[in-house]
């Protein structure tokens, strides 16, 4: 009883929160409103369970990805009002997609053609009763799939290094320290000697003259 | 009252079908777009992680880990892409993105 009554709760607002981030005129608060969606979904986790894909959710989604949006909808100076525009126009033939996928996904669920969905209560893992989810995950994650989990990882890299040399610029007129060409200099390079004649003045002829 | 995997099931199309619902709303907002993609994602996690629970089997929970990466890599990349298209027109709105005439 008290699961059902969390069930709705957590259902009920992740879809509440899920349509007020499609409708938001606000970008930034369409972000935090993914944020409650992701919140509603990790209790929804908790319920079925799952409890370390719901911290997984709150650390990655919450910690990672919605402040990565909000810090590029924040850095970007744009004109969101305009990019609204043409959101009534695109309503009518968005609702009837959507509608059609909601009425044939639910229709699958509801009237059982889906081919017997499994029994209405969980059934509980092998080896539950000792083991705990987290423990369950790592020891099928590091034996079974350990080739799917360095896969995982390369993914995150090539993302990551990705990011990086996308949005490095090397702007113009920036000193930058090139610890290379510090390491390489020798006192031929760096070292200069100068005759200078009495009475006269000399400039380095690296420097040029002033 | 027994909550079901039917239940959980509705709960994930109807946020998937919110994602679908979203792209098409916001079409000139490629922000919003990638937020949309996120929410279908986190329905199939949903859809996984209710059917591991239900056939009591472990395996839709590390698929749903697996999803968790891409989505996460997905969103860096996006923005990182979005960042650069703005830096160099000025302007992220999708009608412009025309530049290779796709």
């Amino acid at each position: 009883m008290l699961t059902a009554v969390f069930f709705y709760l957590f259902a009920v607002l992740a879809i509440g929160s899920a349509t007020m981030v499609i409708v938001a005129r606000n970008p930034v608060h369409a972000v935090l409103f993914l944020i409650l969606t992701f919140f509603n979904a990790a209790g929804l986790f908790i319920l079925l369970g799952a409890e370390f894909l719901a911290m997984l959710l709150v650390i990655v989604y919450v910690g990672a990805v919605a402040v990565l949006f909000l810090f590029v909808v924040m850095m970007l100076d744009v004109d969101f009002a305009e990019l609204r525009a043409g959101f009534i126009n695109n309503a009518p033939i968005g609702l009837i997609v959507a509608g059609i996928v909601l009425i044939e996904l639910v229709a699958l669920f509801v009237t059982g053609a889906a081919g017997g969905l499994p029994a209405s209560i969980p059934v509980p893992a092998p080896g539950v009763e000792t083991l705990t989810n987290t423990e369950q995950i790592g020891r099928v994650l590091y034996t079974k799939y350990v080739y799917f989990f360095q896969a995982a990882g390369l993914v995150l890299l090539v993302a990551m290094i990705g990011a990086i040399v996308l949005t490095l610029r090397h702007r113009d007129g920036v000193k930058r320290q090139s610890i290379a060409a510090q390491n390489a200099r020798t006192p031929a390079t760096g070292l200069e000697v100068i005759k200078v004649p009495s009475g006269g003045s000399v400039f380095p002829a690296s420097e040029g003259p002033r | 009252m027994i909550i079901g995997l039917a239940h959980y099931l509705t709960l994930a199309a109807c946020l998937f079908t919110l994602g679908i619902l979203g792209i098409f709303l916001n079409r000139k907002n490629v922000i919003v777009i990638l937020m949309s993609v996120e929410l279908m994602l986190l329905a199939v996690n949903l859809n996984l992680v209710a059917f591991s629970a239900f056939l009591g089997n472990i395996t839709g929970q590390i698929f749903a880990l697996f999803i968790l990466t891409v989505a996460a890599a997905e969103a860096a990349i996006g923005l990182a892409i979005i960042v650069v298209y703005y830096r160099n027109r000025g302007s992220i709105a999708v009608e412009d993105i025309n530049m290779m005439k796709g």
